[in-house]
């Protein structure tokens, strides 16, 4: 990563310090954990209609009054905080170096319109004095600080579907800087009332035959899914004093705004090109050296279109595998860059690209190296992968081997 | 309802609200103390309290109720 650009290093002044991830931690409806999370991610086919983790079950990680107190997003940001904390092993850090920075779209909306109800049926002192602590979008980041008595930066990014990648960004740039030697980052989402249900598809944004396949030609729209994800960032040094096992390093990161539409990207995904390259300059590399792209791939017409042609922006004739996790995992919103860069380190973990489930017939109008049906070998090179939020906000990360 | 049934009921809404066990609601247990409730936990309490025994509890009268005793007897007041 760069620190910054000035006049005399137009290119970049390299940061002091690489970030490693070392830690994994994930909460979705194809499995809760690395290892049920990345079995799910390898079938070729995820024909269910929905993507709600029916199975959580917040005793597992919390008391019972923590868990009254915590919205279900809340919930499920702790335990993937949990998972990643427990995955990295002994962090052995002083907790005034250790941070959190988590994404959300909404935050805890469940409770919010759960209350609003109560407030309209039975009268305004019926509202929990538990509502603002439960429904604010900070919250989740607040409890995994106090969780674990990291006292470092704890924020929360709030960009829509691009969320959860800004935040690993943003903690990435605390410890590259050395404001930080550990962070724990990712995004938590649970969206799926009723109500905002009813937004996405009135706004014909949710698919309507209940199929996730991005790029395909036949694609309608997201699945819209309840999901957390969070890695453990460290300082690469103190990673590898430790001895702790290094997923990836974070090469580089790209953010940007579209300055466009509230809902629709920029014509021709000019925008997200811009992200990946800003990305690539970050990490100081060149598109040649990029092996696979994670997509944002929604399954929606517009950005996957419109996503398709940036990659043919940036990586010109050159074919990089590219896949959508989406196919598989529905729309996390917030929640998504941070599962799917948990996708992403898995993905260097088992040198196999998941396929993008359920595309059967990719778009003749997209002219990009969709992976479809079984797992591919990886090629040799880093990965990049992409999120782009409601807002016209971009971010992309850029994830490499650690040699070591 | 009889004492026993009121105070069963009292109970009940207090492991719910608080998340503790039944044997933890004595009598003697203070709130802050004992039961590891805040000022906010004690406002929930008291909105479940309300519901589960169609009463009213104004913020004035919970001045001083610092033990599970003093809130039951608060509630068995309010009972007709």
């Amino acid at each position: 990563m760069k620190l910054a650009f000035t006049d005399s290093h137009p290119e970049g002044i390299e940061a002091p310090y690489q970030v490693a991830i070392t830690g994994l931690g994930v909460v979705s409806s194809i499995g809760t954990g690395k290892e049920a999370f990345w079995d799910g991610l390898l079938k070729s086919e995820n024909p269910s209609p929905t993507r709600l983790v029916e199975d959580f079950d917040p005793s597992n990680w919390m008391s019972v009054k923590e868990a009254r107190r915590a919205d279900r997003f809340n919930q499920f940001g702790v335990a993937a905080a949990q998972l990643a904390i427990d995955d990295a092993g002994p962090l052995e850090v002083d907790p005034a170096r250790a941070g959190v920075w988590m994404g959300t779209g909404v935050g805890g909306l469940t409770t919010l319109e759960g209350q609003v109800l109560l407030a309209h049926e039975r009268g305004p002192d019926r509202v929990t004095p538990f509502l603002v602590p439960m429904m604010m979008a900070n919250s989740n980041a607040a409890t995994i600080s106090m969780r674990f008595g990291f006292t470092n930066v704890c924020q929360t990014t709030c960009t829509a579907c691009a969320a959860g990648t800004h935040a690993i960004e943003n903690a990435a740039r605390l410890i590259a800087s050395g404001r930080a030697t550990v962070m724990l980052a990712g995004g938590s989402e649970v969206a799926t009332t009723i109500t905002a249900q009813a937004g996405f598809a009135n706004m014909t944004a949710a698919s309507t035959t209940g199929i996730s396949r991005p790029f395909d030609v036949d694609r309608d729209g997201f699945i819209m899914a309840e999901a957390a994800g969070v890695v453990v960032l460290e300082e690469l040094g103190h990673a590898l004093a430790r001895g702790a096992h290094i997923y990836a390093i974070v090469a580089g990161a790209g953010s940007n705004a579209d300055a466009h539409h509230i809902t629709a990207p920029a014509p021709h995904g000019v925008g997200a090109a811009v992200c990946m390259e800003l990305a690539l300059t970050d990490a100081g590399i060149t598109a040649d050296e990029v092996g696979h792209i994670n997509a944002h791939g929604t399954s929606t017409q517009l950005n996957d279109r419109s996503e398709a042609e940036a990659i043919e922006k940036v990586f010109g004739d050159r074919q990089v595998p590219v896949t959508s996790l989406k196919g598989a995992l529905g729309h996390g919103l917030g929640a998504a860059g941070a599962i799917e860069a948990i996708g992403a380190c898995l993905t260097f973990e088992n040198n196999l690209i998941p396929p993008t489930a359920n595309t059967k017939n990719v778009d003749p109008e997209i002219h990009i190296e969709v992976v479809t049906g079984s797992p591919r070998p990886l090629p040799e090179g880093v990965i990049i992968s992409n999120s782009f939020g409601f807002g016209g906000h971009n971010g992309t990360l850029v994830l490499k081997r650690h040699e070591g | 309802m009889d004492d026993a049934q009121a105070f069963e009921q009292f109970k009940q809404c207090t492991v719910k609200v608080l998340g503790v066990s039944p044997e933890q609601v004595t009598m003697e247990a203070s709130f802050a103390e004992d039961l590891d409730a805040d000022s906010l936990d004690i406002v929930e309490l008291v909105m479940e309290l309300e519901d589960s025994f169609g009463i009213k509890v104004e913020e004035s009268e919970l001045e001083g109720v610092n033990t599970v005793g003093a809130a039951y007897e608060l509630v068995k007041g309010k009972l007709a």
